[in-house]
């Protein structure tokens, strides 16, 4: 295990993020309602710098009683995703999931908040 | 004691495409690209910003002075695509898709030069044929005529300002294929220009490309030895397409169906016979298709022999002997892939595209993601093959074709 620094806990502002290149990898570092979230910065797509790309609200398409449809609008709940710049493959931003396909997942890093520092765990 | 990281930026529109690509240069470094021979067979550097410099080369007068105010009035002037429905970038999720607004000091060389050996450097490549993207809606203009001045004039500027700037740039040339003579003259006028390895079609039009109005150009082609591309693009104005209300729907389906007609005419007629030695390339499709059509037209050439006489092998059989780019490869699943693979002849007809700067783009280092391929395909779809079809001569410094073949 070794925790690599990435920001001072008051750098990253809620709804944010942090990109970084250290100890040879590359991760974002997402804050959300006071918690924080790492994914390693390569879509599972074509290699893409996930992390870099726009933070987006997630889109719905909505139905009446009848089933028909209301049209696509941004859900309510304001949750933001994160998309590859390269190609627009959309993730979530607390499960690292493909909005449309949950088997395609970024790779998540363990967070630790210590002494008003943020770190990310990289496995052994 | 802790070391601040180095930061990475986020990536917008006026990210600078070195840094859009930086990871596809740390793939290019983990797959030792410098030892492949790599030909980028269709990109798309934009050249919108350049359209006030080739209306200048429009060979008409009046065109040439009337385009002066019509420039002023709105951007790409006599230009029939649609710009409100130009939805590429996913309402901004792919910054790119909306074209390179990066900034380029370089005055030397015009802008998409720079824009050019910027993508050649971050992908890893050896050379990159530049696609008219500015013209991939020009054959469904309401005037022929205007299709063969603007086609000229923009021919005129790749070859003449282009170019000559950049040794790894090529280039296939527009044909104006609504006018087949203009087509003709365009051949002939072009032809061993420096950098210009091919002539492309644009796929999206309404000619039967059977019609015996373009033999001639056919053969002057096949003489010639250089490819003839179909080079596909979308179309929300047919009736079929009308029907679809997403640009995923329409994008998804137009691209291919523009080819599946044109091939289907192309093969149906016989055209692979009366021209055996003319190379076709089939751009911009994608490859799920490919196996689909061939399937198709076997099952029902087997029952309708009498509706194509002129073919004395399957369709599939001439489609093996075609080349295509794989750009945007479908690869959801991978055993279909490689189905594909080996129903096209994926290891002599296949040729590596990035679509650079498009929203659907494909890096190399897709073709190491593929299993079931072995290292004389990855070699040949990524640079060989393409070296065959344009006559590219291969520097020196890597492997031989045949030395790889015998690896």
């Amino acid at each position: 295990m070794k925790e690599l620094f990435v920001a001072a806990e008051n750098e990253i502002a809620d709804g944010g993020r942090k990109v970084v290149a250290t100890g040879g990898v590359e991760i974002g570092v997402f804050r959300s309602d006071g918690n924080y979230y790492a994914w390693r910065n390569e879509c599972p797509h074509q290699g893409g710098p996930v992390c870099q790309g726009v933070m987006t609200r997630k889109v719905e398409e909505r139905l009446d009683g009848e089933r028909k449809s209301s049209g696509i609008h941004y859900a309510a709940d304001g949750h933001r995703n994160i998309v590859c710049p390269w190609h627009g493959y959309e993730f979530d931003m607390k499960t690292g999931r493909h909005v449309g396909h949950a088997a395609t997942r970024l790779r998540g890093y363990q967070v630790k908040v210590r002494d008003g520092a943020v770190y990310v765990v990289l496995p052994a | 004691m802790t070391e601040d990281p180095k930061i990475l930026p986020l990536i917008n529109d006026r990210t600078d495409s070195r840094d859009i690509l930086a990871r596809a240069s740390s793939q290019a470094a983990k797959h030792g690209l410098d030892d492949y021979f790599i030909v980028d067979v269709d990109s798309h550097i934009g050249d919108g910003a350049a359209w006030p410099e080739i209306l200048k080369l429009l060979e008409n007068d009046v065109l040439r002075d009337d385009s002066i105010f019509y420039s002023a009035a709105a951007r790409g002037a006599f230009l029939n695509d649609t710009p409100g429905l130009q939805w590429q970038s996913v309402g901004g999720r792919v910054p790119h898709g909306a074209g390179l607004k990066e900034p380029v000091d370089d005055k030397s060389a015009p802008r998409e030069v720079t824009l050019s050996r910027r993508a050649i450097d971050a992908l890893g490549l050896d050379c990159q044929v530049f696609f008219p993207n500015a013209l991939l809606f020009l054959g469904m203009h309401p005037v022929r005529e205007i299709e063969v001045e603007l086609s000229t004039a923009y021919n005129r500027w790749i070859v003449e300002r282009v170019l000559p700037h950049e040794p790894r740039m090529k280039a296939m040339v527009y044909l104006p294929f609504n006018t087949p003579e203009a087509a003709e003259r365009t051949v002939k006028r072009f032809l061993g220009k420096p950098g210009v390895v091919g002539f492309v079609v644009t796929s999206t039009r309404y000619q039967p490309v059977h019609a015996n109005e373009y033999m001639r150009l056919y053969a002057m082609l096949e003489e010639a030895g250089v490819p003839l591309a179909f080079h596909a693009h979308h179309n929300w104005q047919n009736e079929y397409t009308k029907q679809l209300n997403r640009f995923i729907s329409m994008h998804a389906i137009s691209f291919v169906l523009s080819n599946l007609v044109h091939l289907t005419n192309w093969v149906i007629n016989g055209l692979p016979e009366r021209f055996p030695k003319l190379k076709v390339i089939w751009i911009e499709s994608g490859l799920a298709w490919v196996p689909f059509i061939m399937q198709r037209l076997d099952h029902e050439f087997l029952m309708r022999t009498s509706e194509a006489p002129l073919l004395k092998r399957l369709p599939s059989q001439y489609m093996r002997e075609m080349f295509f780019t794989m750009q945007p490869m479908e690869a959801t699943n991978l055993k279909l892939l490689e189905g594909t693979f080996e129903a096209i002849n994926a290891e002599t007809q296949l040729l590596y595209a990035s679509d650079w700067p498009h929203w659907d783009f494909d890096v190399p280092a897709r073709l190491f993601d593929l299993p079931f391929l072995n290292e004389r395909s990855r070699r040949n779809i990524l640079g060989y093959n393409a070296a065959r079809v344009f006559n590219l001569d291969v520097p020196a410094k890597y492997r031989k074709p045949e030395q790889v073949a015998a690896e």
